[in-house]
This record gives structure tokens, sequence and C-alpha cells, in this order.
């Protein structure tokens, strides 16, 4: 298998290379439908419709000077970034991003890896990324990047324990951790969303808050905050963190179209008469397409709500959502015994 | 008494559990925010695009020359008098034998300065100059990066004989007729002008 091995390693890098790109334009797109959702005309000096502004803000933040605070402590102010970015790319390897392409009878997936526990690795994963923030806004030693840090980890935890109970509701439906294999059950039956419409709304709230967008973006506030944990970060480590926002966006977004809608999979797929790699290449477009609808919708309520308050914040996760989640999981359960299909 | 009907009666009260959800209001926000997608934007591209200016609008000065190409300004500092803002200085200096063609009378503005930067354009200059020499375009002061560069003078100011200005905008009817008793003879055009100048002497 190894070609197989080589594959895998393309396809890494593939992911990865995808990822960065799409989080470039979200950075474009994020001001673009800022301006059009304000009545403004946004970025459109650099290359046509503002396309090269992306690369104009990856020369600036490269050039700008690096600062590193003298109370701060080096290393960690260093490792703050790089970690929250690894951790933010770290979890597209798990996705199944289409069937798989069939090569001399081979069948190449489209996910770098299917592991049976592919949930909780992505929980696992999206849960570290906090130390990231936490570790860059306490190393700082800066009251307002403590502040933010603290901000950012008590709300992840906040909102994980709610993520968390409305996933476990989906695991008792799908039965699997897999994701390959939650693909795969959509195709045959209905998209997750219809059985879980109260689980996918806990799971897009919480992925608001996992991902620091407002109306959760308190970890940053910078009317309060002045930036929050990046208060004293500057060149790329400060791009960075921005940069990983937009990469935990896009797979937040994948996540929850393989998750709730279905994956790679569209509607009467099959009744199209087209198989092989010509319906593989159709299913990863359509993942997309409902990877960008997603993304839209975050874009669209950042720019159209404020932020909440603190003790808003915390009410919401804990007195409303985690208490939901919990009935959710009571009332699939009760559903599944009162069709038989518990066993 | 309310002011207008958009007016609502605000309460401190506490949130019922539904609106704590804030799920309605926020959709309601969201589909506000949406319909702004199809709205048009009212912005105006400058410098590539130029607003379309209201005909009475006054930028920056242009002194005129006359049909032959010669400064009409004579430097008797009624514009500098008439300025509110103190934006005008100006030195004047005599015309030597062979400069008929560059200026018009005998005496003429050595130095002619505006300080846009003080100027406030009311028109005022405009309006006291007895030569129409002086007038207020429809042409945007230019921004600069320091406060010197603010403060133009004769090679910014006077109009160059390859490329006229043109006030006709600012030379209305009703301009034209409050002018009136400022139509003598050295205010005529330089042609029919100088002979009459000659006879005189």
């Amino acid at each position: 298998m190894d070609s197989m091995l080589i594959y895998k390693a393309l396809l890494t890098v593939g992911v990865f290379a995808v990822s960065l790109g799409i989080a470039a334009y979200l950075t474009w797109g994020e001001r673009k439908l800022a301006a059009i959702l304000q009545d403004r005309v946004g970025p459109d000096r650099a290359g046509p419709f503002g396309l090269l502004q992306p690369l104009a803000d990856g020369v600036k933040m490269l050039m700008k000077e690096e600062m590193i605070p003298s109370k701060a402590n080096k290393w960690l102010f260093i490792f703050g970034p790089s970690f929250f970015m690894l951790t933010a790319c770290m979890t597209g390897a798990v996705i199944p991003w289409g069937s798989g392409i069939t090569v001399d009878g081979v069948v190449y997936p489209l996910q770098v890896t299917d592991i049976n526990i592919g949930l909780l690795y992505l929980l696992g994963v999206v849960s570290i990324g906090v130390y990231g923030i936490m570790i860059g806004g306490w190393s700082s030693n800066n009251k307002y990047s403590l502040l933010g840090a603290l901000r950012a980890s008590s709300q992840m935890i906040s909102y994980e324990v709610a993520m968390g109970m409305a996933l476990i509701a989906l695991t008792m439906i799908t039965g699997t951790l897999s994701l390959g294999e939650i693909s795969r059950q959509q195709d045959a039956g209905l998209a997750n969303v219809v059985y879980q419409p109260l689980g996918f709304l806990i799971f897009i709230i919480c992925a608001f808050a996992e991902t620091n967008r407002a109306p959760f973006d308190l970890p940053e506030s910078e009317s309060e905050l002045v930036g929050g944990y990046h208060t004293e970060y500057s060149s790329m480590k400060l791009g960075f963190f921005l940069f990983a926002e937009y990469i935990n966006m896009f797979i937040s977004s994948a996540v929850m179209a393989t998750l709730y809608f279905g994956g790679y999979n569209f509607p009467f797929q099959h009744e199209l008469g087209l198989e092989g790699n010509t319906l593989a290449i159709l299913q990863t477009a359509a993942l997309f397409i409902k990877i960008a609808i997603f993304i839209f919708v975050f874009m669209w309520v950042r720019w159209t709500l404020p932020r909440f308050r603190y003790d808003q914040l915390m009410n919401l996760g804990w007195k409303v959502l985690l208490p939901l989640s919990i009935a959710n999981i009571f009332i699939t359960g009760i559903v599944m015994w009162a069709l038989g299909k518990l066993n | 008494m309310a002011l207008t009907n958009r007016s609502k009666q605000v309460t401190v009260r506490e949130l019922t559990w539904s609106e704590r959800l804030y799920l309605p209001a926020i959709f309601k926000g969201m589909m506000i925010t949406l319909s702004h997608i199809f709205k048009r934007t009212p912005t105006v591209k400058y410098p590539d695009q130029i607003r379309e200016m209201a005909p009475v609008y006054r930028g920056q000065h242009v002194l005129k020359r006359d049909e032959a190409g010669a400064e009409r300004c004579t430097a008797c500092g009624l514009c500098a008098v008439a300025c509110p803002a103190e934006a005008i200085t100006m030195e004047s200096a005599e015309r030597k034998k062979g400069e008929e063609s560059l200026y018009r009378e005998e005496k003429y503005a050595r130095i002619y300065e505006i300080n846009m930067l003080r100027c406030i354009f009311c028109g005022l200059c405009e309006e006291a100059c007895p030569k129409e020499a002086i007038f207020l375009t429809d042409r945007i002061v230019p921004s600069s990066f320091t406060r010197g560069e603010e403060v133009f003078g004769k090679d910014k100011l006077v109009e160059p004989n390859d490329a006229r200005v043109d006030v006709s905008k600012r030379q209305r009817k009703e301009v034209l007729e409050f002018k009136k008793d400022k139509k003598h003879l050295h205010n005529l055009t330089y042609q029919d002008a100088r002979p009459k100048v000659t006879a005189h002497h």
C-alpha cells in the first residue's frame, strides 16, 4: 500500500493548502460581505473586486515589526499563536471531503483518515485549541490579554458542554462516531437535521461560541478589552490568531454540513445517472456549497448582532442551552424507544 | 407629546424565557441586514468618479486671463479686504515696457497667494473683484501632506493659456445684473478696451 501512503500524504498537504487558501479568501469575503450588508463597497483597490487583498494583507502582516513585550514569557508568547494555528489545521483531517476517487480499481478516499472516534477527535482538538488563546493571553503579561484569555477559556468550556450534549443525541441516532460512516448513513436516509433540529440549533450556537465569532466574540471585544488575548501581538503572530479564526470557521462549517446536512451527499444524486468519479467530484462540490452557505451565515450573524454581555453569555450557555440539550437527549431517547429503534 | 409616530414606550423588566432564547429577535435583525444586500451602494469612488457638483458650488479659485491671454488682476487688494478669513495676500508691481501682452493693466500682482486652509470658500473675493479676475470654480482643492503646500501661489491660481478654466457658471444672469454697476471701461474685454484706454492718454 505504498501508493496509498503517498496519496494520503498528498491529501494531507492538499487539505492543509485548501484550508489555508479558503481562510485567506474568507478574510476578503468577510470584509466584502460586511460592506455589502452595510451598503458600502468594501475592498476594491487590489486587483479586480479587491481579489488580491488577502495577498496584500499577508505581505503587510509579514513585513510589520515584530514586538515581544520585555516582561512577557517569550517561549509561551510564541507558542500560543503557533498552537492555536496548529489545532485549527488539525481538525480538517477527519472530515470526509467526498466519497472517493477510483483510479485503476483502487478507491482513493477523500478523507485523510476515517478513524472510528472521529467525532471525539474533533471535540478533543477543538477543546485543546483554547490552550493557544489561553497561553497567548496569559504569557503576554497584560491585564487585557489575561482578561480576554480568561473569557475565552470559560466561554469555550461552558459551550463545549452543551455542544457535547447535542452531539450525544446525534450519536444516539447514528450509532457511530466515524464521520465517514455518518456521511454514508445520510446518503441512504435523510439528513440528520430532520431528526435533530433542536440539536442542530444548539450545535450551531455553540459553534459560534467555540470559534469566538460575534455575538460571542468576548475574548477579543476590541471596544472594552483593547484586543483581548491578542492585545500584545503584532506581525505574523497576530496574523496567526486572526487567520486561525477563519480556519476554525471553515472547519466548523464543514463539520456542521457533515453532521447535520448530509455531508457530501446532495438530493437525488443517484437519479442523475452519473457514477464513479464524476459523481464524486459533484459530491465534493456539493459539500463546498454547503460550507459556503454556513460561512455566509457565520458572517451574516456577525454583521447583524451586537456582542452579548458576559452574564447573558453565561446564562445562555448554562441555563438555556444545557437544559435544552439534555431535554433533547431525553426526547431523542423516548422517540427512539417508541419507534422500537433501541437495541 | 410624541414628535414622530415611531416612538415606542419602553419598560425595564426581566426578559421572559422565550425572549432569553433571543432567536425571534435575532431572526428579525438578520432579515433587516439581509434586505441591505439588495440595496444600492451610495458610494462615489472619488477620484475615479467625481460627483456632479451643484451649479452654485464654490471650489478652488482661478485667476482669469482676458481673451488675449493677459492677466486681468491689477492687485487692487479689494479681494483681500473683502475676505472674512484673511486668506488672501498679494504684492503689486509695475508693468514694464514690453509686458503688455502679459498683464492687462499697468499694475499687476507680482505675488498673489490664497491660503486654502484659511479660505472658507464664501465667494466674497469674487464679488468684490472689479476686474472679473478671480472666480471660484467647481474644482476640488487637492489634498496635500504639508500645510505649506496648501498656500496656493500664482503658479496654481492663474489659469494656463492653453487650458482655460470655464467660469460661465459663475457669470449667471443674476450675477451679471448684480455686477452691472461695475461695468467700467477697464472691465471690457482686451480688444474693446485697449484703443479707448490709449485714447485717454
